[in-house]
């Protein structure tokens, strides 16, 4: 992927904001906002993966849901092959829906329970008259695509283990040979033992399908076993983003050294312990200057005021105060 | 050596439900020494829930039932103590921490409040005397603002700040045995690694800690030994070191390799394969054996017995 600059991405996301109204009194008033998602650019190329990381309310599901129109932005640009979701009208939106599917954190939620996997798995590929319902053919092939029993296409949801069930929402979701799969958390409600299988067969299909995903999860060393790219989240803002390897390597932004830190790895005794103080504030009052510095180990005085802009090198960009 | 703080001695533990009677803990033996951090690792549904409970008679009854085995816990059989000595163990000498703070906490009642009658309840002390200890803790625990939080309602607080409050509540009633069952798995990374700092910070004053959990990585940052268990019973036992250096067990083996860690490759991870049954598909012989690769004949028709490999390292499989 070394002429990636040359190439025009499939996904680039300008400014987008995703704000949610906060209600109150008698009359409903708006009395200000839940600013989830609030000002991301980025940006995907054909096959990549993109991590996004961040933890519980940062945004990353607005963000997601956000792509597949699911939620309407603010403000913002969702080019999609150069075109604009959100300028599209009915006919022509609904052709590049297919084209952009979602992976939930539940897959029981996510799956109708009065379904059976044949018809779940190709409920797409009818609704888009690509074939005529009950084809077993196609629910056989989409089933073994991921690593699931042909034969138990008559079997409902709760029939099946959480992994078995998450393996149907992939093939439910790849039924459509869509380019760019959104995937919201989708092992962390999983058994350790099978996150990894999931992980897998998600980067198999990744290289037979040609896909584009963006990972979404709050545990940055899962994402960084199948990003090649990662952009870290907090408080509806990018804080930093790059290719994975640097990122876990050298990490940039004190939100993401702390993250990183965080993780238990066996085997290692960590020197240092970067421990944060406090909470994550809530969304709809962020604090000003730069939304982490309640929680910064190194805030500045400037950082309490003014909120850091950008500072770009190469394929890496952060934003804080301390890179200026 | 320091002495066995608690002893669980063949402990086997059924539930009656619609489908049928299974057992949630199988002849599980393990035990907890003074000062030390015992960490009980499996994944979701092994038994450890069941186990902590058993050790606190929570167990929700008729449903449940203790089948057999004995809990020695400072020289006593809990299982065989009254409502009210079992009631005195659970205020005094063991704490239990649970994964929903939510649930431990009543929602109609002031956190102060809450705090307070405990400490009055077990303590023998003054409504003044226990404010004041409450309040303590919770500054202990890092809450800011403590003295206002005493009038706050928990659904005032995040879930990090509640789980706090239900640490400062475990804590201040100076148990000789903490029980934290996954204390942080519903919060965030960063509170995450606070709580941790706060659990460490116990270990420093001599108590002891069961801490179960389903990450293999929380036990090798925070425990001296480990009990790994699997479909209900006990696969591993051993310190830190042996566990992860020389594992025995093939589930403990495959649990260490798949487990998806900070990397700066997108590789294939060496998952196990297949999936954890439910405790009414449980094969013959040993429980793992239709996911372990080095299964053999003998797997089939015997369940295998902890086996003690020396220094305390013990395993359940035929292989060794
Ligand atoms: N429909 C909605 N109405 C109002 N607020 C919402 C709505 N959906 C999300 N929010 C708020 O927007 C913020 C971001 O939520 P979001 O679900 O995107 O977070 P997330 O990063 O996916 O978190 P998690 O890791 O918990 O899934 C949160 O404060 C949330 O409460
Ligand atoms: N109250 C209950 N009634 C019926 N089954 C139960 C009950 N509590 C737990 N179980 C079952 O017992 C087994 C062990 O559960 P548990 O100890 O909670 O697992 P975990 O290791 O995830 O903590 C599981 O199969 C679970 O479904
Ligand atoms: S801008 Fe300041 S407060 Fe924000 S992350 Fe950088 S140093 Fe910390
Ligand atoms: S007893 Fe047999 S099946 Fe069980 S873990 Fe050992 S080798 Fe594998
Ligand atoms: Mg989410
Ligand atoms: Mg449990």
């Amino acid at each position: 992927m070394d002429n990636q600059s040359i190439k025009q991405p499939i996904l680039e996301i300008r400014n987008l904001k995703t704000w949610f109204p906060i209600k109150r009194g008698i009359m409903a008033r708006t009395a200000g906002y839940v600013k989830a998602v609030d000002g991301i650019s980025m940006h995907l190329y054909k096959g990549e993966t993109l991590g996004l990381v961040g933890e519980s309310g940062c945004g990353k599901t607005t963000l997601g849901r956000t792509l597949l129109r699911l939620e309407k932005p603010q403000k913002g640009k969702i080019l999609f092959y150069g075109k604009n979701l959100l300028d599209l009208k009915r006919k022509k939106l609904q052709e590049m829906r297919k084209r952009i599917q979602m992976i939930f954190q539940d897959p029981l939620t996510s799956l109708n329970p009065r379904m059976n996997v044949l018809d779940i798995v190709t409920e797409g590929l009818v609704e888009y008259k690509i074939i005529e319902g009950n084809n077993e053919a196609h629910a056989k092939r989409l089933m073994k695509e991921v690593g699931l029993d042909e034969n138990s296409i008559y079997r409902y949801p709760h029939e099946f283990s959480g992994g078995q069930r998450q393996r149907i929402s992939i093939a439910r979701s790849i039924s459509l040979k869509p380019d760019l799969l959104v995937c919201d958390e989708p092992v962390s409600a999983l058994d350790v033992s099978v996150q990894a299988q999931i992980i897998n067969l998600l980067l198999d299909l990744r290289d037979s399908y040609n896909l584009s995903y963006i990972f979404i999860s709050h545990d940055i060393s899962i994402v960084s076993n199948i990003a090649n790219r990662i952009a870290v989240m907090y408080l509806g803002k990018i804080v930093e983003q790059g290719p994975a390897s640097d990122i876990i390597n050298n990490p940039m932004h004190p939100y993401t050294k702390a993250l990183i830190n965080a993780v238990p790895t066996p085997g290692i005794y960590k020197k240092k312990k970067i421990v944060l103080k406090g909470e994550t504030p809530s969304p709809s009052s962020p604090p000003p200057g730069c939304h982490f510095h309640t929680r910064c180990p190194e805030v500045m005085d400037i950082c309490k005021n003014i909120e850091p802009q950008e500072s770009k090198t190469g394929m890496r960009q952060v934003w804080c105060h301390l890179y200026r | 050596m320091s002495k066995k703080l608690l002893e669980i001695d063949k402990l086997t533990v059924s539930f009656e439900t619609d489908e049928g009677v299974f057992k949630a803990v199988d002849d599980v033996s393990f035990h907890v020494k003074n000062n030390e951090t015992v960490g009980l690792v499996g994944e979701s549904g092994c038994g450890k829930s069941v186990t902590a409970l058993s050790i606190l008679r929570l167990i929700p009854s008729p449903a449940g039932r203790i089948e057999k085995g004995r809990i020695i816990f400072g020289g006593k059989d809990l299982l065989k103590l009254d409502i009210r000595e079992m009631k005195e163990i659970r205020g005094n000498a063991i704490s239990m921490i649970f994964q929903e703070p939510a649930a431990a906490l009543s929602p109609l009642h002031k956190i102060g409040q809450q705090m307070i009658e405990g400490l009055m309840l077990h303590k023998n002390i003054s409504k003044k005397t226990a404010w004041n200890i409450a309040e303590s803790w919770l500054k202990k625990v890092s809450i800011p603002d403590a003295g206002e939080r005493m009038f706050s309602y928990p659904y005032q607080l995040s879930g990090g700040m509640q789980q706090r409050v239900i640490i400062a509540m475990a804590l201040m009633l100076t148990p000789d045995l903490v029980i934290a069952d996954e204390p942080t798995t519903a919060l965030d990374v960063t509170t995450q690694a606070q709580v941790f700092e706060l659990i460490k910070e116990l270990r420093q004053s001599h108590t002891s800690i069961l801490l179960i959990t389903h990450d293999i990585g929380v036990i090798w940052e925070m425990c001296d030994r480990a009990v790994v268990m699997y479909a209900s019973r006990i696969a591993e036992e051993g310190n830190i070191n042996d566990i992860f250096s020389k594992p025995a067990h093939p589930y403990t083996k495959g649990l260490l390799k798949s487990v998806p860690k900070l990397s700066t490759e997108t590789e294939r991870l060496m998952p196990i394969h297949g999936y954890v049954p439910s405790p009414f598909n449980y094969p013959s012989g040993c429980y793992f054996r239709d996911r372990c690769p080095q299964a053999f004949d003998r797997c089939k028709k015997e369940t295998p017995r902890l086996v003690d490999l020396g220094n305390g390292h013990k395993t359940a499989c035929f292989l060794v």
